[in-house]
């Protein structure tokens, strides 16, 4: 889309807001990981895994639509 | 959507102990919340340098790829009030509710890519209205333009004082705060960056209102024992009432908790309320007409319908799944008393359930994407509207480019102001919502009347335009007048002195249809035909659409509807 007036594919913006978000929670995941907030099903660590799945996304959607790479 | 009207009347009507906030948030997902303003506003500004000719703030340039503009499509319908609101209405209604995900939009959406979206791309308009000044003339386009602009923009101020309840109901943030912050970073990012900046930011909304959500869902699962523990569970909860069957209740309409018998279902929600939406209401048909060619315009709706069947799991599922793991039941907002929790928060409850911090944020963030990709739905379609639909031709006909593009911008912020006031009206005169609401549902039926005739019969001429169009919203409104505090009326319409408002719904649009249909059919019988040369790229017949016979099977729209269908099939099938 929009890459003969060179405009930034919207697919990055997703990748760096999915990868930053990812982080975040990822992170957070690992901070509570001894001492898990008072939620259902807090055992199984949901933001661990759920953050590691959007990093992978992200970095997924910055790899293939990072500027400078050709994609069609 | 349109029976969000509905909805919005139970959402609005919190009980006294509710007003506490339910949700606490941690620094972490306050980070999240903020990185996401931040995110739309700097798109925004980035879009601005691309949005300086009329068709590429008002149209995107059309040069949006099918995904894109799929993505667009579905997500400027995925508000959060729909999903708060579905998701209450799942607990409420059980499986039912899916009718509107399923026979409700895919039907619809299949026809707009395979039917309609041919004449809308060929003839280059820039919006449903401007369709019908083509094919009818200016009188229809008017009566078109002016009553749609009216209502988005009025609903948009409904939609904005209900999003900023549900937000102080949820985390206890002030009414203003809300209403005043999404609001101007919505007109803020629209009016720079236009529909190409609609459309970014709906595709990133589209992401984060799926991740934000469908964790709820997984978790529930998880923890009811699948979809037979979950089955199982709702039977032990209230024994005696079947929740998890769309078709089998609708035989007799006592004997479902709507009201709803499935010729409503099939005739008045699949064949013209979904119809109506789907296909005119220029919210949503605004994405596609954006889409870089013919082939795209008719791929993205195909797109959308398939993630339009996947959201039952994101939105009813979390409700059937209060019934099975909450420990307290929900109750209509009517009569829920002090410390009890209604329907529609069913959804937030879930949230709180399973959701620790950083995941909350991002179920937060997720709704207030849905509300801001709804908002600059109806800012970005309201600022074409008003600009070429209705600026133009009525008030400055000889403007050059640059003149529309900056009257597109004021008129984003101005509409935007004037949602503003509504939403304040409304918060002091509460009975006005559901009038607005009622208003904007006396629409959307004879609009698709009138612009399908307009597409399939070439004899139908610009008076039955005109008529059958006013006549369809004289039939609604008197019908929605009639019912309004006379139950005992509600059976001249709905063959059912029990039909809910949803259902009522359905059968005034039916009526509001046939009406079209009939005073086209009369008008055009006793008024004379345009000449054919004039309307070669309107209509069926006289148009012609670019074969795709040449493309491989896996690149035709046709495949992938067909495809989409027969899940559509095995879905009600399924849960039949």
């Amino acid at each position: 889309m929009s890459e003969d007036r060179h405009m930034i594919p919207v697919w990055l913006f997703v990748g760096i807001l999915l990868f930053l978000y990812g982080i975040l929670i990822f992170v957070s995941g690992l901070a509570e990981w001894s001492h898990p907030p008072n939620t259902e099903l807090s055992n199984l660590h949901a933001p661990v895994w759920w953050g590691a799945i959007m990093i992978a996304m992200g970095a997924l959607f910055i790899q293939t639509f990072r500027p400078g790479k050709k994609t069609k | 959507m349109i029976e969000i009207g509905v909805l919005l009347s139970h959402l609005l009507i919190v009980p006294a102990a509710a007003t506490g906030r339910m949700i606490s948030l941690r620094p972490v997902d306050l980070a999240i919340i903020v990185i996401y303003f931040a995110a739309v506003l700097g798109i925004g500004f980035y879009l601005k340098g691309y949005a300086k000719r009329g068709e590429d703030f008002f149209v995107a340039g059309r040069e949006m790829s099918a995904w894109v503009a799929g993505l667009a499509f579905i997500s400027a319908n995925l508000g959060s009030l729909e999903l708060l609101g579905w998701a209450g209405n799942a607990y409420q209604y059980g499986i039912l509710a899916a009718h509107w995900y399923w026979v409700g939009a895919i039907p619809a959406m299949l026809f707009l890519a395979l039917v309609m979206m041919p004449f809308y791309y060929i003839c280059r308009t820039h919006s449903v209205p401007g369709y019908l000044e083509l094919r009818y003339g200016r009188a229809t386009s008017g009566l078109s333009a002016i009553t749609f602009a009216v209502m988005t923009i009025l609903m948009s101020g409904v939609n904005m004082y209900a999003m900023a309840v549900v937000m102080q109901v949820i985390l206890g943030w002030n009414l203003h705060f809300s209403i005043w912050v999404s609001s101007l970073t919505v007109g803020i990012y629209v009016a720079l960056g236009g529909l190409f900046s609609a459309i970014f930011n709906e595709v990133i909304q589209f992401f984060l209102i799926w991740l934000g959500a469908l964790l709820i869902p997984i978790l529930g699962l998880i923890e009811a024992g699948g979809w037979s523990g979950m089955v199982a569970r709702i039977q032990q909860n209230f024994p005696g009432r079947d929740f998890t069957h769309m078709w089998g209740p609708m035989v007799n309409p006592s004997q479902n908790p709507m009201g709803v018998q499935w010729v409503a279902i099939v005739f008045g929600l699949g064949a013209v309320l979904s119809m109506g939406y789907w296909t005119t209401d220029f919210l949503v048909v605004q994405r596609i007409i954006a889409a870089k060619d013919i082939r795209a315009a008719k791929t993205a709706p195909i797109i959308g319908a398939f993630f339009k069947m996947a959201v039952p799991f994101i939105v009813i599922l979390p409700g059937l799944l209060g019934r099975a793991v909450l420990p307290f039941h929900l109750y209509p907002a009517d009569v829920a008393r002090a410390g009890q929790h209604t329907y529609d928060q069913v959804l937030p409850l879930m949230m709180a359930r399973y959701l620790g911090p950083g995941l909350l944020g991002l179920g937060i963030t997720a709704l207030i994407a849905g509300f801001m990709s709804g908002m600059a739905g109806n800012i970005s379609a309201f600022a074409t509207v008003w600009t070429y639909d209705i600026y133009r031709p009525f008030i400055k006909k000889d403007g050059t480019d640059r003149h529309y593009v900056a009257m597109g911008r004021w008129c984003t912020m101005i509409g935007l102001l004037i949602s503003i006031g509504a939403a304040y009206i409304v918060t002091h005169f509460g009975s006005l919502m559901d009038y607005v609401q009622a208003l904007f549902s006396f629409f959307i039926a004879p609009l698709f009347g009138t612009v399908i005739i307009g597409m399939l019969w070439k004899r139908a001429t610009k008076k039955a335009g005109f008529w059958g169009l006013l006549a369809g919203i004289t039939t609604a409104i008197t019908i929605f007048a009639l019912m309004r505090g006379h139950p005992e009326r509600v059976a001249w319409f709905c063959f059912y002195a029990g039909a809910k408002p949803l259902a009522q719904q359905m059968w005034q649009a039916l009526w509001a249809f046939i009406a079209v249909v009939t005073v086209s059919v009369l008008v055009t019988l006793v008024t004379k035909p345009r000449p054919d040369a004039e309307l070669r790229g309107l209509v069926m017949g006289l148009t012609e659409v670019p074969s795709e016979g040449d493309l491989p099977l896996v690149k035709r729209p046709v495949f992938w509807a067909g495809v989409c269908f027969a899940v559509f099939l095995v879905l009600q099938w399924i849960f039949r």
